[in-house]
């Protein structure tokens, strides 16, 4: 997104249009063909002071050496191929218009096989970087940034979270295996960046314990829980679709061919 | 790291208080100079901190994060953090990202000593 002229306006910073219109509720005005739009309308967004478990800055980073691009250039890149670099367990459906500051990525993925339906909103998009924020009921409180920085004449990616787990069941889930998924998915992001560039990059992973505490007032967020939500969905919900689904079909009308199943296919 | 476009001053109001006032853009690049600002604004008797953003120029999601980290910091010390002088575009960015629900914002440093001082 190109940071608007706002320099001729007093008090108005040159990177305002960079920024999310404020909500008290995200609001989805379309879902995108193939998602699963669940524990997203309606919820408030929470940032890394609002969650539960302890508050951790990861860090991911990759050198692209002998890059000829500018940092908006890769960052574009980026942008526009977003949901290409994601495990394909980890399906995101962006907005038509792509990441652009108030819209909503709906998230349809699994956690060691467990499905969970949730979202994310564009909190902050500029030439060089965008963030991404989680609403209530997600694993995590807080927020991603994305960025793409010159140093030292090299081009750098980077992937930096602040958050902390949402509620207890997220937070025992991290400690015992969420971390190393989420590893997984922002190292595999990164590789499959550098690879698009024909790079071979090593990333590079940091991680700081922002803070120990366990935020016990924030417990109860456990009620919105995204993952248990999907699984009730998922349970309850889909059999009953299935089968009112197959008392539409005349009985006489011969068996369907297979189709291709399109949502296997990665958004557009 | 890119150089950081900022400078801070400290200054110490009375033996408890004691105010940063950040010139020029909060972002990323800005984090040894937010640290070793706060280093210098933390005294033993330091109870709160109020950060003047009259003079901010440019603040991007990374400078928020810098807050955070902050903030963080000063609650492990029982100190409270407040701050003045937010335009209405970063009193906005405050709602937004629900810093203002733990960061007390003011419109002038005078109602921010007062409630300081409580």
């Amino acid at each position: 997104m190109t940071e608007a002229d706002h320099s001729s306006q007093p008090n108005i910073p040159r990177n305002a249009s960079s920024w999310a219109q404020e909500v008290n509720s995200l609001e989805i005005t379309r879902v995108p063909t193939g998602a699963i739009n669940l524990n997203v309308e309606g919820r408030q967004i929470v940032g890394p002071l609002q969650g539960f478990g302890q508050l951790w800055q990861k860090t991911y980073r990759v050198r692209l050496p002998d890059l000829t691009q500018t940092p908006a250039e890769v960052m574009q890149h980026w942008k526009t191929n977003f949901i290409h670099y994601l495990l394909p367990n980890q399906r995101f459906f962006p907005a038509l218009n792509g990441i652009q500051p108030g819209e909503l990525v709906l998230i349809n993925a699994s956690m060691t096989g467990m499905p969970i339906s949730t979202g994310v909103m564009v909190l902050y998009s500029d030439d060089e970087s965008f963030t991404l924020i989680t609403p209530q009921g997600h694993p995590e409180s807080g927020w991603n940034t994305f960025s793409v920085s010159n140093e030292d004449e090299c081009i750098v990616c980077q992937i930096q979270s602040l958050a902390r787990a949402n509620d207890p069941i997220y937070e025992i889930g991290f400690r015992l295996f969420g971390t190393s998924l989420q590893e997984n998915i922002w190292r595999y992001m990164l590789n499959t960046l550098a690879n698009s560039f024909q790079i071979n990059g090593q990333v590079q992973t940091s991680s700081t314990c922002v803070d120990p505490q366990l935020q016990w007032s924030e417990a109860k967020n456990i009620w919105q829980n995204a993952a248990i939500r999907t699984v009730f969905y998922t349970i309850l919900f889909l059999p009953i679709r299935w089968l009112s689904k197959n008392k539409k079909r005349p009985a006489t009308t011969p068996p369907t061919p297979l189709q291709k199943n399109t949502d296997s296919q990665p958004p557009t | 790291m890119p150089q950081a476009n900022v400078s801070m001053q400290v200054v110490q109001i009375n033996p408890t208080i004691s105010r940063i006032a950040i010139q020029g853009e909060l972002s990323a690049s800005a984090e040894n100079t937010l640290m070793d600002a706060y280093s210098r604004a933390s005294t033993p008797g330091t109870r709160a901190i109020l950060l003047d953003f009259n003079n901010l120029t440019y603040m991007n999601s990374s400078g928020i994060g810098l807050l955070v980290t902050l903030l963080i910091r000063m609650n492990r010390l029982k100190q409270r953090l407040l701050c003045y002088g937010l335009n209405e575009h970063y009193r906005h960015i405050f709602t937004l990202t629900r810093l203002n629900d733990v960061i007390k914002v003011h419109l002038t440093e005078q109602e921010a000593i007062a409630d300081a001082s409580l």
